[in-house]
C-alpha cells in the first residue's frame, strides 16, 4: 500500500495521477479464517481494522454480499457528535468523537471529518431546560464542548433560520456541541477497508452468507455465494439484516425490528450552512447540512412500518421538506435531486449491541438505529476487544442482549420498547 | 404509498394509519412470569416477508386492523378487523353472500 503524503499529492499531480495503484487487494476466499467477520459497512471493516491494528491478529476475513459501504454506510446523513446524556452512551460516544478527531491520521486517508458544531434548536422554556439538564450532565462527564445559546449567540452563527414570532414554533435558543460535525461516509468506509487490507485482511465482497452450518453450540462453517467458508469466531455486524442472519444461525427472537429511514440532497448551491442544525419538535424530526459538493443533505423520521425495502415512501418526502421550509425558508426553490433509503436496525430501547451471543464463538455488534455512523470508530474498536479477549470491555458490559431481562433499558429517548419511537 | 383495503372504508393510503407493530405477539396473563412478559414486551421475529401485523386506521373508522403484508415487497395479502368478534361476523357476512 502507498501511503498517501503532501509530495506524493504533489507528484501525482504533476506526472498526470497516474501513480495511484489499487486501495486493497481483491482476493479469493480462503476455505478457512481465524475470525469472519460478516457485514463489509463501517462497523465490520473498523472491527477488521482494529483486530489486526490493536490486537495484532491474523487470519481475519470481512464478508459482504454487495460491494464495501453499499448499506447504511453509503446512505447516512453522516453527522458526528456525543451529545448522549446516559451513563454508558456518553463515555462510549465521547471515546468514538475522540478516535474520530484522529482518524484521518490513523488511517493515512481524509476522512473529511468537519467539526463544525451540532446546533440542536430549542423552541420553550421547558425545552431549554430538558437540554439544560443534559448539556450539564455531559459537561460534569467528560464531555467539555456542551454549551446552551441564547437567540441572540444562535442569530449571530446562523442568520438565515425563520427567526419569525409568528412561526407554529419560535425558535428560542440552541443546545450546541461543537465539535461535532460530518466526515465523508464512503471514505470512512474504504480508509477503514485500505487500512485492513495493509494488515493483511481479506475483504471478500459479492460473498453473501447464505447459510450457517452449527457444531453443538458453535458456528463451524458458513455457506456463502462464493463457497463455504470454515471460521475459528464469527462476528455478525450487518445492520438491519441481523435478524435474517440471526435466523440462519438458529437463534430465534431478537430485541431488534428493521425499519427504513431515508435521507435526501439537494442540488449544489454555494455554501448556505456552516453547520448542523436539527429541528425537532411537535411531531417534526428534521436535521440538515451542506456537502463539501454543495448538495443540502437532510434527514428526517423513519417511513413509520417495519420494512426490508431499501426504498422510501412519499409521505416522509413532504414531512422533510416541510420542515426544511419552517426553519430555512430561503430554501424554497432549491430542487431536491435524489432520495433514498437505508436498513437500519431498530432496538427496543434505542441503544446497540456489542455483546457474545448464546453460541460460543459468535459475537453480535447489531441495534444502531439512526446513529451508527458516529459510533463507527468505538463500535469497531470494542467489539474488537470483545472478539480477541472472548469478554466484554467495562464499559460495554450493560450492551448485552439480556439488559432487558435485567430491567435496564437505556433509552436516551424515554420513548419505551417500540423500535420505530427511537429516532 | 402503500394502500390499505380497510374492511369498513375501501381502500386507503397508508398515511391515514398508524402501524401498530407484530401482531402475533400473544400478551400473557397479567400474573404470568415476569420471563413471559419480557418475551412478549421485548422480542421479535422481525420477519423478512409475510407478516401479520396490526395498523390503527386513525385518520378513518379508528378500527385497529389484522394485515398481512409482504414487509419486502410491501404487497399486502389479507386485512381483517383486529377485534375477533367483528372479524367473525365479517367472515359470516361473507359467507351468507356467496
Ligand atoms: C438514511 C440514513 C441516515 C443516517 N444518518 C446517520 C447520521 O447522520 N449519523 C449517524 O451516526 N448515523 C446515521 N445513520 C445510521 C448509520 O448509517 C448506521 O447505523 C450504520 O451505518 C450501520 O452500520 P454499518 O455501516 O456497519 O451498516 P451497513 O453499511 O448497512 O453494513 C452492513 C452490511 O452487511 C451486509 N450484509 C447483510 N447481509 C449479509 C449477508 N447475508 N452476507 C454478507 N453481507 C451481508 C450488507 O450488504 C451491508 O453492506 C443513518 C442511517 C440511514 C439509513
Ligand atoms: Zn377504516
Amino acid at each position: 500500500m502507498t501511503r498517501f503524503s503532501a509530495w506524493s499529492v504533489f507528484w501525482n499531480g504533476i506526472t498526470g495521477q497516474k501513480g495511484w495503484g489499487r486501495q486493497w487487494r481483491d482476493p479469493e476466499p480462503k476455505p478457512h479464517y481465524d475470525i469472519v467477520i460478516v457485514g463489509g459497512g463501517l462497523h465490520g471493516l473498523a472491527t477488521a481494522y482494529y483486530l489486526a491494528a490493536n490486537h495484532g491478529l491474523k487470519n481475519i476475513a470481512v464478508l459482504e454480499k454487495g460491494w464495501l459501504g453499499g448499506g447504511n454506510a453509503g446512505r447516512n446523513t453522516t453527522i458526528v457528535r456525543s451529545n448522549y446524556a446516559r451513563p454508558g452512551n456518553r463515555e462510549f460516544y465521547e471515546h468514538s468523537l475522540k478516535l474520530w478527531e484522529n482518524l484521518s491520521h490513523e488511517l493515512n486517508y481524509n476522512v473529511m471529518f468537519s467539526q463544525r458544531s451540532h446546533i440542536a434548536l430549542l423552541h420553550s422554556p421547558g425545552a431549554i431546560d430538558a437540554a439544560a439538564r443534559n448539556y450539564n450532565t455531559m459537561r460534569m462527564t467528560g464531555t467539555p464542548d456542551a454549551e446552551i445559546w441564547d437567540l441572540a449567540a444562535l442569530k449571530r452563527a446562523v442568520p438565515h433560520l425563520n427567526y419569525s414570532d409568528t412561526a407554529r414554533f419560535p425558535i428560542m435558543g440552541a443546545a450546541v456541541q461543537k465539535r461535532a460535525g460530518t466526515a465523508r461516509h464512503d471514505a470512512v468506509a474504504w480508509g477503514y477497508a485500505r487500512g485492513a487490507d495493509a494488515h493483511g485482511v481479506d475483504i471478500l465482497q459479492q460473498c453473501e452468507v447464505q447459510g450457517i452450518a452449527r457444531d453443538g453450540d458453535s458456528v463451524s462453517t458458513l455457506e456463502t455465494s462464493r463457497g463455504s467458508i470454515r471460521a475459528g469466531k464469527v462476528a455478525f455486524a450487518v445492520a438491519g439484516n441481523t435478524s435474517r442472519l440471526w435466523n440462519m444461525a438458529g437463534l430465534g427472537k431478537l430485541p431488534i425490528e428493521s425499519h427504513k429511514l431515508q435521507a435526501f440532497v439537494s442540488e449544489p448551491l454555494k455554501p448556505l450552512l456552516d453547520q448542523v442544525v436539527v429541528f425537532g419538535i411537535g411531531g417534526a424530526h428534521f436535521y440538515m447540512s451542506q456537502s463539501d459538493k454543495g448538495g443540502m443533505v437532510f434527514g428526517g423520521d423513519l417511513d413509520w412500518y417495519k420494512s426490508y425495502a431499501q426504498r422510501g415512501n412519499l409521505p416522509i418526502v413532504q414531512d422533510v421538506s416541510e420542515a426544511a421550509m419552517s426553519i430555512l425558508p430561503c430554501l424554497g426553490r432549491v430542487k431536491l435531486l435524489r432520495h433514498w433509503s437505508g436498513l437500519v436496525d431498530m432496538s427496543m430501547d434505542g441503544t446497540h449491541f456489542i455483546c457474545k451471543t448464546p453460541l460460543a464463538n459468535l459475537y453480535l455488534n447489531a441495534g444502531w438505529n439512526y446513529g451508527g455512523f458516529k459510533a463507527t470508530p468505538a463500535s469497531g474498536w470494542y467489539f474488537a476487544d470483545l472478539i480477541a479477549n472472548d469478554r466484554p470491555h467495562d464499559r460495554i458490559r450493560n450492551y448485552d442482549l439480556k439488559r432487558f431481562e435485567r430491567g435496564l433499558q437505556i433509552d436516551e429517548r424515554g420513548a419505551g420498547p417500540d423500535p420505530k419511537l427511537h429516532g | 404509498m402503500i394502500r390499505i383495503p380497510c374492511p369498513f372504508c375501501g381502500t386507503r393510503d397508508h398515511s391515514e394509519f398508524t402501524y401498530g407493530g407484530d401482531g402475533t405477539i400473544e400478551y400473557p396473563a397479567l400474573d404470568a412470569p415476569k420471563e413471559d412478559w419480557h418475551d412478549a414486551v421485548f422480542l421479535r421475529d422481525n420477519v423478512c416477508g409475510m407478516q401479520l401485523e396490526t395498523w390503527h386506521h386513525v385518520h378513518g373508522c379508528r378500527m385497529w386492523l389484522l394485515v398481512e403484508r409482504d414487509t419486502l415487497t410491501h404487497e399486502i395479502h389479507s386485512v381483517r378487523p383486529a377485534h375477533p368478534g367483528l372479524a367473525a361476523m365479517f367472515e359470516t357476512d361473507q359467507e351468507a353472500g356467496e
